[in-house]
């Protein structure tokens, strides 16, 4: 039913000892994902929210076999936490921080590249909402009772505007494969056009919604992506209709530096593959229920 | 965060780019002295602002005496510069720099940036200088190099090298041009940059390879390690209101129309501002208080808006997935209690126990509209900040 995540997805919590790391931690629990334990150096040996903590990845892995692990630690520390959770071979790992330094996403990045690519670590984020399978686990700090279980995937950068595509559809009886979040900064764990081919080769997704917004490259990527290797429909919309060049619009990354940055120029992208452009926010839901009854 | 071009020349000296001799003045008398320390017969007085296209603003003079340096910088200080980059606000000059100007005889295009598709740092350069890389993209496309630096070993000697034979520059100026390139890629890393511009980059009669103008914005996200650079912040140059925000934790972009917008979440902001440009309306912000909505950042944030005088009406727009609605809008409520609100204010909740949220926002007695849609609210927006503005139009009138 779902793309990386699942009921059976044993998960560590990297800063599980901090207040909002405890907070979304009994949120996670509560919603039915396995938390089996966390990592803070130097707390090893100690318990949170009834789970054992750990000095480093590497024993928490060993111990729990854990496969995935959400990073909520502080921008300056946040990066080097994630090469350790590539290092100790864990699968899926979401990253919440915002404000995490571009440079150190680089590095990130090219460290990620020394494990072979069918070993390597899966990073969504930083400065995500994380990722929910609807009915069966989350690793991240969205709300889960907003999502109701179905076939359509949701990949999109924000977390609030995320949450009004999932309760739009909720309203309209529409259920969600798997959402995920691939944040907003500049530099990213994943892509649009890798979490699209996950939803594309997955039996339980009929139909993907892409939330993007100004800046970068990611939504004509992802065009390029639809139109070459996509049979699924999509339904798109992407934010900053009014947004002026060069100003930056909250996220790190919402910002148009070049051509083909502003939300105009990746809508007509898109439109042009034969995405199903949502002519307005409010009309989200409403335009995925269109699309779907044109595909039955 | 911006820096002042003497700023950038300071800071990429030490990483051994050679750029004229300079001085910076706060007044023509100052500007007058400056000009007589550096000596020789020909000076630019250039104005410091954050912004590039100061020349053809008027913010670049060539003198040819001291005294032409006096009245060049008397007539730059308080002046308003309104450049292309700077928006009809403009920015004022506080602070003249005076430079040694040299004879060119090349002037050539060398800037660095973070590129986002290959996520490291590029170079990019052009033997077309002057003019601003957008329009070279535009006309002469063919003349600019890329070339992407792997961070793991950073940029080589060779790769370096290989710029500047494409750049075609003689073979006694390659060392220098190595060095300036590659002293730029190492202010960029070392100092958390996100972009370093040289433009132009000169060659000059007396065959050295000079910055004339220089460039460097910082990533936000890295300040808290680069104390030296947060020390060259000019808060003079900055938007008060945005400035104001940032220091407030809030995430404020001033725009030019007359809905003030207060939402929860960067993409659901963006998304709010296309739904009132949809249904006729101009935002006149941009407002993210964070996912969470507490009581104390709602307040804050009508503060803020409030302090922009084109604001007529303003938009609440706040989805509560953890933190419910119930206790949203007794936040709202609490703030406008607070706040004396004088505008009217329209409110839209989604999510968690909406409907007790709305209850609170009715039963409060304040004069708030609500709506239940993206699409209502922004409607209701439009239609009453006109009605709003019809109306002090009409009282200016009487």
């Amino acid at each position: 039913m779902s793309i990386l995540l699942n009921k059976t997805t044993p998960l560590i919590v990297q800063g599980i000892t901090g207040r909002i790391g405890q907070f979304h931690t009994q949120e996670m629990i509560d919603y039915g994902t396995i938390v089996v334990g966390g990592v803070v150096p130097g707390r090893g040996g100690e318990t949170a929210m009834g789970k054992p903590v750990f000095n480093t990845v590497k024993e928490a892995v060993d111990a729990t076999g854990a496969t995935a692990s959400l990073v909520v630690v502080p921008p300056p520390f946040a990066a080097d936490s994630i090469m350790e959770a590539a290092d100790a071979g864990i699968d899926l790992c979401v990253s919440i921080t915002d404000g995490i330094p571009a440079q150190d996403m680089m590095r990130v990045k090219r460290f990620m590249r020394r494990y072979r690519e069918d070993k390597r670590m899966r990073l969504l984020g930083p400065n995500c909402a994380g990722i929910i399978t609807p009915g069966e686990a989350l690793a991240g700090i969205m709300p889960g009772h907003i999502y109701l279980p179905g076939s359509v995937g949701i990949v999109g950068r924000s977390g609030t505007l995320g949450y009004e595509a999932a309760s739009q559809m909720k309203e309209l009886g529409i259920g969600v494969s798997t959402s995920v979040g691939i944040g907003g900064d500049p530099i990213n764990g994943s892509s649009f056009r890798d979490i699209l081919a996950l939803f594309e080769q997955d039996d339980d997704t009929s139909a993907v919604v892409l939330i993007g917004e100004i800046g970068g490259p990611q939504e004509a990527e992802a065009a390029e992506f639809i139109r070459d290797h996509m049979k699924k429909p999509v339904i798109a919309y992407v934010a900053g209709l009014t947004a002026p060049k060069g100003k930056r619009m909250g996220h790190a990354g919402a910002i148009i530096s070049a051509f083909g940055e502003s939300a105009p120029e990746k809508v007509e992208l898109l439109r042009e593959v034969g995405v199903a452009i949502v002519p307005n926010p409010s009309e989200i839901g409403a335009t995925v229920h269109a699309a779907h009854a044109k595909a039955a | 965060m911006d820096i002042h071009e003497y700023q950038a020349k300071d800071v990429l000296r030490k990483f051994g780019v050679k750029v004229p001799s300079g001085g910076l003045a706060y007044s023509p008398e100052q500007a007058t002295y400056r000009a007589h320390e550096i000596g020789g017969s020909k000076w630019v007085v250039k104005a410091q602002i954050h912004s590039g296209g100061r020349g053809k603003a008027g913010g670049v003079k060539v003198c040819s005496t001291e005294h032409e340096v006096f009245d060049a910088a008397g007539e730059m200080f308080g002046m308003k510069l309104v450049t292309n980059q700077t928006g009809p606000a403009g920015k004022i000059v506080y602070r003249v720099y005076v430079e040694n100007g040299v004879e060119i005889e090349r002037e050539l295009y060398l800037g660095f940036v973070l590129d986002r598709s290959s996520e490291r740092i590029m170079v990019v350069a052009s033997s077309s200088g002057g003019m601003e890389i957008e329009e070279i993209a535009q006309d002469q496309p063919d003349t600019i190099i890329r070339s992407v630096v792997d961070p793991a070993v950073g940029l080589t000697e060779f790769q370096a090298r290989e710029i500047v034979f494409k750049l075609e520059l003689g073979a006694s100026h390659v060392q220098g041009a190595v060095s300036t390139i590659r002293g730029c890629y190492r202010a960029f890393r070392d100092l958390d940059a996100t972009m370093v511009e040289i433009n132009p980059l000169v060659v000059t009669s007396d065959n050295s390879v000079m910055a004339l103008d220089a460039k460097m914005e910082f990533d936000d996200n890295a300040l808290f390690r680069r104390q030296e650079i947060m020390e060259l912040r000019d808060k003079s140059q900055e938007d008060l209101r945005e400035t104001k925000a940032a220091d407030q934790g809030l995430s404020y972009v001033g725009l030019d129309g007359n809905i003030g917008c207060i939402v929860n979440g960067a993409g659901l902001a963006m998304a709010t501002m296309d739904m009132i440009k949809l249904a006729g309306g101009e935002p006149a912000n941009f407002l993210d208080i964070g996912g969470g909505a507490s009581p104390e950042r709602v307040a804050k944030a009508f503060n803020l808006v409030r302090s922009d005088d084109k604001v007529s009406a303003i938009l609440v727009n706040i989805f509560a997935g953890i933190n419910r609605c119930d206790w949203v809008a007794e936040g709202v409520v609490q703030a406008l209690q607070a706040t004396e609100m004088d505008l009217p204010v329209i409110v839209r909740l989604a999510g968690t126990n909406v409907e007790k949220g709305m209850e609170i926002l009715a039963n409060s007695g304040l004069p708030i509209a609500t709506a239940t849609t993206l699409a209502e609210a922004a409607d209701k927006a439009v239609t009453i900040s006109r009605a709003a503005l019809n109306q002090s139009t009409l009282a200016a009138a009487s």
